[in-house]
This record gives C-alpha cells, structure tokens and sequence, in this order.
C-alpha cells in the first residue's frame, strides 16, 4: 500500500519568505485527496516537495519508507507522477507524442506498441483521442490540461500530483475529470493528490481533504470534518453557510455586501 | 476495434504515417545534399559538367586510379583533391551547427538560441583568435590543434556562465539569449581588443578568418571536425528523446525522470565542444542554426528524434547552397561563406518569425 511521510517539513525560497513550515503528515492508501487553502498558502510548494522538484530547507518526504531524495530520477517518475497547472510555452509536438512523453520512466528498446496501448487508453479517458494528431500547442487551455492529464495518466504512477486539474476545465469536463480521477483511485490502486479551488467539487469527490493557511496544515480529514463556517472563516475569511447534499457538505458563500439590482437602473438585452 | 475512429488500430496507422512522413523528409533532403555535391563540383575550372563530375567523386570513392599526369588524373585532382573538401567541409559544419541549434533550442526551450546567440561561436573564436593573433594556447599545443583546444575553452566560457546562472537564478529562455548576447558582446570586444594590437597583415587576416570560409579547405582539415561533428551529433540522437521531455517544461521534465540539470550541463558542454572543432576550421557561420531548425519544425514538427537529423541534412544543404553562391557570384573571385549564409539566413530568419503563428508565440 502506497504511503507518503512527511515530518516537519520547511520550506522557504530565502530567510523573509518561509513558504512551508511544520508540515507533517501521513497519507496511505489509494484514495482522492484535496489541498485546499487560498492563494499563496504552499500548496504547489508543498506538492513540489513532494514530487522533488524542490528540496525542502527542513525536514523530510518518504515515499514508502524511502527518502524521495534517495530514489533514482527514473524510480521516483515510475512512484509519482505530477501534472502541472500549465506548461507554458512549446515547441510543435503531437498531441500523441505529448501523452507517450508520461512512458519515459517505463521506457524500454522497442517498446511502441506496448506503450501505444497506454497511450490510447488514457487519450481515450481524457476524451482527447479525437486530438491525437494535433499539434499540442495549438490546442485551447482545457484541451491542454487535457492532454496534460493524460500524459499523468499515461505515466502509470503509484502517486499522481496534480495541480489544479480543472481550472482551464468547463463544467462537463470538470465532473468528468473528477470523477475520472475518483475511479482511477479505485480502480488502478493510485493515490491522488490534487489542488482545488472548487471546495464543492473538493468535497463531493475526495476521501480526504487537506486545509493549508498560511504555510501550515489548518486542517485535515474527511470532508465533512474539514468543511465547516469556522474553517472557512479562519483560512479565507469568508462568511458562508454549510448545507448537506448527496451527503457531502456543500458551501454556499455569504456576502453581505452583495447588492442584487441597483435603484431607478433599466437594462435589457435581446436577440433583434 | 478497426470501426473505432480513434480506436489504437487507427491510432498506430495514422502515427506510423506521420512517422513515414517525417523520414521520407529526411531522404529527400539527402538526396538534395548529394545533388548539390554534384552542382558544386560542376564548378571545378576543368569544364566537367554534373555528370562527369560526380562520376569522378564516385570513382574515387571506389578506388579508380589514374595515370600520373594524364588528362583524367589532373580532372580526378580537381574534383577530389581541391573541390571535395570543401564541398564536405560545408557538409560537416552545416549539419553540425543545425545540430547544435536543435539541442541548444531543447535545452533552453527557445527557439531563439543557437550557438551564435549564446555567445559560444564568439567564444569559439575569440579563444582561435588568441591563438592566431597572439600565439597563445591554453592547452600549450601549437598549430591548428592549438587552435582548436583554444577555441574549445572560449566556446565553453558562455557555455558554463549560461549553466551556472540557469540552476543559481532560474533564468527564463529570454534572458537566457540576453545574456548570450552580452556575452557575445563581450567576447567580441576582445577580440577588436587583440587585434588592433597586432599588425596590419595579421589583423587582415585575423579578420577574415572571422568571416566563415570553405576557401582552400584541404583533406588534413577535415577529419578533426568531422569526428568531433559525427560523435556529438550521435549523442544528441541518442538523447533525442530526453531532450523532448524539456519542451514542456523542467517540472514536468523532471517529473518524467529526468535529471534535468546534469543532463542539460552534459548536453552544453557536448555542444561546445562540437562548435569549437566546426569554428576553429571554418570560422564564424551564424544562421544555420536558426534556420535549418525552425524550417524542417514547420514540416515535420518538434520532436527531436526526427528533428535532429533532418536538420542536419537542411543545415548541410544550406551551407552548401551559401558555399555555391560565395563561388558563383563574383566568379572567378570568391565571398566568404559566413557572408552568404548571413545575407540569406537573416531575412529568411526574419521572415519566418514575423509570418510564423504555429509556434511560440509566447517568446
């Protein structure tokens, strides 16, 4: 069973930005994991850290029982693999040869057809099969995080980081995604770990969600005991009322500043 | 499974297609080098037209001897002795500077670098220039060994200052090809620096050694260029596939298995050393890695495992048609490659970014 370990773990880019601090925790098993938390919390940091992309300034990750600084480049890909929020700029590649770049840790002479199989399955789960031949970089933003997605998947991971997969997302694509990455835990045996601003979609979907505030764990836990009006109050500070739906909490934000139409203002709209 | 439009039976044929695409481009334009062989050979001073030129070359290649002194031999002398090397000479430094640009593009993940923009060719030659000018090599070899292991340390100067400041500040691919720039400013000044120290002759031809030439290439020259081009650019073939990972970036990159630092150091100093051996022989070429890339991208896309040898070949055939025209224009005198190659590749290079929409447009 898959498990990750990280004891006080630090983190910070020069002594005035501590970006993580006291960061510990267990996770294990394979299940769908939220880090939730406002803007600038750590929480790409964190994941980071997780994946080695950065090296903590204290404290260490273990990935089963393993520091992820011992593991060779090529072991560590074939444990964790990690989806980026975007991926910038590129040169030409076909959607195809995008998602075969995720075999590179499985990488053996002659292996095409092999990985094509892979390859075609999670194009076919992430719905950019029609794609295949396309150039990546011609493609739209939810269409790259798509592909992006795929490639995750295509890595085959014990461990798959993701980092706000359904931002560039509209609403079908978002619960597709989701709930795609529901079944893969299930299915495939893999933990997920994803950041979501979406705190209904959090909720609905995870098994357990992770609170960050201000480069700690606020709170941790099953959705019904990490969303709650105090939690939300104290991490974004946001007024917002809970309600119970398919059994998972569900926020509805307060403001109550909101003004719903302006006095003596006409406005309209129509098709002539 | 073979209704499926996008079923893996669809997908294989329609991915083998595109790869058969990709390799037929690379046939053709071997094809197009060994026609420019023989187009270049046409003009030998002896009158042989293509055909009788090329059956010369080939003749040779197979081991056909001649009587000394006799009409045919003085004919095969022309054609293999004075026009071939150089004629090779276009070929080795063109497809090894093509390749060079590719990698240093995949390194940097810009399509602006190429060893002219990031200061290795200036370098390159400031380290030869030292050497010609002054005497002066730090290896202590003379002759054009000297020169060479000289112009190796120059070109791997800019080489490390990118490395070191890429891993300390985390550089972005544009400030990556200012610092080139500066750079390449630097190293330029230095040379100016050494040269108007010396005497008029030598600086005459400390100068034009600046300029690219093929100009009296002879065979002598050819193997140390050819084996340093040959062993690099099998390296990089052989690394082709990392060097995809890079194009979306160093997390992903790195989170694929890649160690992105060593390989990106290892891979810099392969290709200085790959420019050193071609600079220190031909002088400075600037273009051809720009050009031959970004053209055969627009063709047959990024992926470097084809991108890399098809590049050679157009870089090969670029500098042949460049090699062809300094011969032709001002007929019987000649221009200096490294001219040609810039009048060409400098609109063609403009032309490009200001018509190109299908990539990077973010740079």
């Amino acid at each position: 069973m898959t498990q990750i370990d990280i004891d006080d773990l630090h983190f910070e880019y020069s002594k005035d930005a501590l970006i993580l601090k006291d960061i510990s925790i267990s996770l294990k098993g394979a299940q769908l994991i939220s880090i939730i938390g406002p803007n600038g919390v750590g929480k790409s940091t964190l994941i980071h850290c997780i994946d080695r992309i950065l090296s903590p300034t204290k404290g260490t990750v273990l990935v089963d029982d393993q520091n992820v600084t011992e593991y060779r480049p090529k072991d560590l890909a074939k444990k964790i693999g990690y989806v980026p929020y975007t991926s910038g700029d590129s040169f030409p590649m076909t959607v195809v040869d995008t998602v075969l770049m995720g075999r590179n840790p499985h990488h053996k002479w002659k292996s095409l057809h092999e990985d094509m199989i892979v390859v075609e399955e999670a194009m076919r789960m992430m719905d950019v099969s029609d794609l295949a031949m396309r150039q990546f970089n011609e493609l739209s933003a939810g269409q790259h995080q798509r592909v992006m997605l795929a490639r995750g998947i295509a890595q085959e991971p014990e461990i798959l980081l993701l980092d706000e997969p359904t931002a560039n997302l509209d609403i079908r694509h978002q619960m597709d995604v989701i709930r795609l990455l529901k079944d893969l835990s299930v299915k495939k045996d893999i933990m997920v770990i994803m950041i979501s601003h979406d705190l209904n979609l959090a909720s609905k979907y995870s098994d357990n969600i992770i609170m960050m505030s201000k480069g700690s764990i606020y709170a941790v836990g099953t959705p019904e005991e990490v969303i709650n009006e105090d939690n939300i109050r104290h991490v974004y500070d946001v007024e917002s009322e809970i309600i119970i739906r398919d059994d998972r909490p569900f926020m509805i934000p307060k403001d109550p500043e909101f003004v719903s139409r302006g006095e003596n203002k006409e406005f309209s709209v129509s098709i002539p | 499974m073979g209704d499926d439009p996008y079923g893996l039976e669809k997908l294989e044929e329609q991915y083998n297609r595109y790869t058969s695409r990709k390799i037929l481009l690379i046939i053709a334009l071997v094809a197009i080098i060994i026609i420019l062989i023989g187009v270049s050979l046409m003009f030998n001073g002896r009158g042989l037209g293509f055909v009788e030129a090329m059956s010369y070359f080939f003749n040779h290649i197979i081991g056909t001897t001649y009587i000394v002194g006799s009409d045919e031999w003085v004919n095969d002398y022309a054609i293999w002795t004075v026009y071939t090397p150089r004629v090779f000479m276009a070929i080795i430094v063109g497809a090894g500077l093509a390749s060079c640009g590719v990698v240093m593009q995949a390194l940097l993940n810009n399509p602006l670098a190429d060893p002219y923009t990031t200061g290795l060719s200036d370098g390159a030659c400031f380290g030869a220039v030292a050497a010609i000018v002054m005497g002066f090599t730090l290896s202590g070899i003379s002759g054009s060994l000297g020169i060479v292991t000289n112009a190796f340390f120059g070109g791997l100067i800019p080489a490390i200052v990118i490395i070191m400041l890429s891993r300390v500040i985390n550089m972005s691919p544009a400030v990556t090809i200012l610092v080139g720039v500066a750079l390449s400013y630097l190293f330029s000044g230095m040379e100016t620096l050494i040269m108007v120290s010396t005497d008029a002759d030598t600086l005459k031809n400390a100068f034009l050694w600046q300029i690219g030439t093929f100009t009296n290439t002879d065979w002598s020259e050819i193997p140390i260029p050819l084996i340093l081009v040959a062993l690099s650019s099998a390296i990089m073939l052989l690394m082709s596939r990392k060097l995809n990972l890079l194009s979306l970036g160093d997390d992903s990159a790195s989170s694929l298995g890649l160690d992105v630092d060593n390989f990106r150091t290892i891979l810099m100093i392969i290709v200085a050393i790959s420019v050193a051996g071609m600079i220190s022989f031909s002088g400075i070429i600037g273009f051809v890695g720009l050009v031959a890339p970004h053209v055969v991208r627009m063709a047959i896309g990024g992926d470097n495992r084809y991108l890399i040898p098809a590049s050679m070949a157009a870089g090969a055939a670029f500098l042949l048609v460049a090699d062809l025209l300094s011969r032709v224009v001002v007929y019987p005198d000649e221009l200096r490659v490294g001219l040609i190659a810039s009048i060409i590749g400098a609109p063609v290079f403009l032309y490009m970014i200001l018509k190109k929409k299908r990539y990077g447009e973010g740079y």
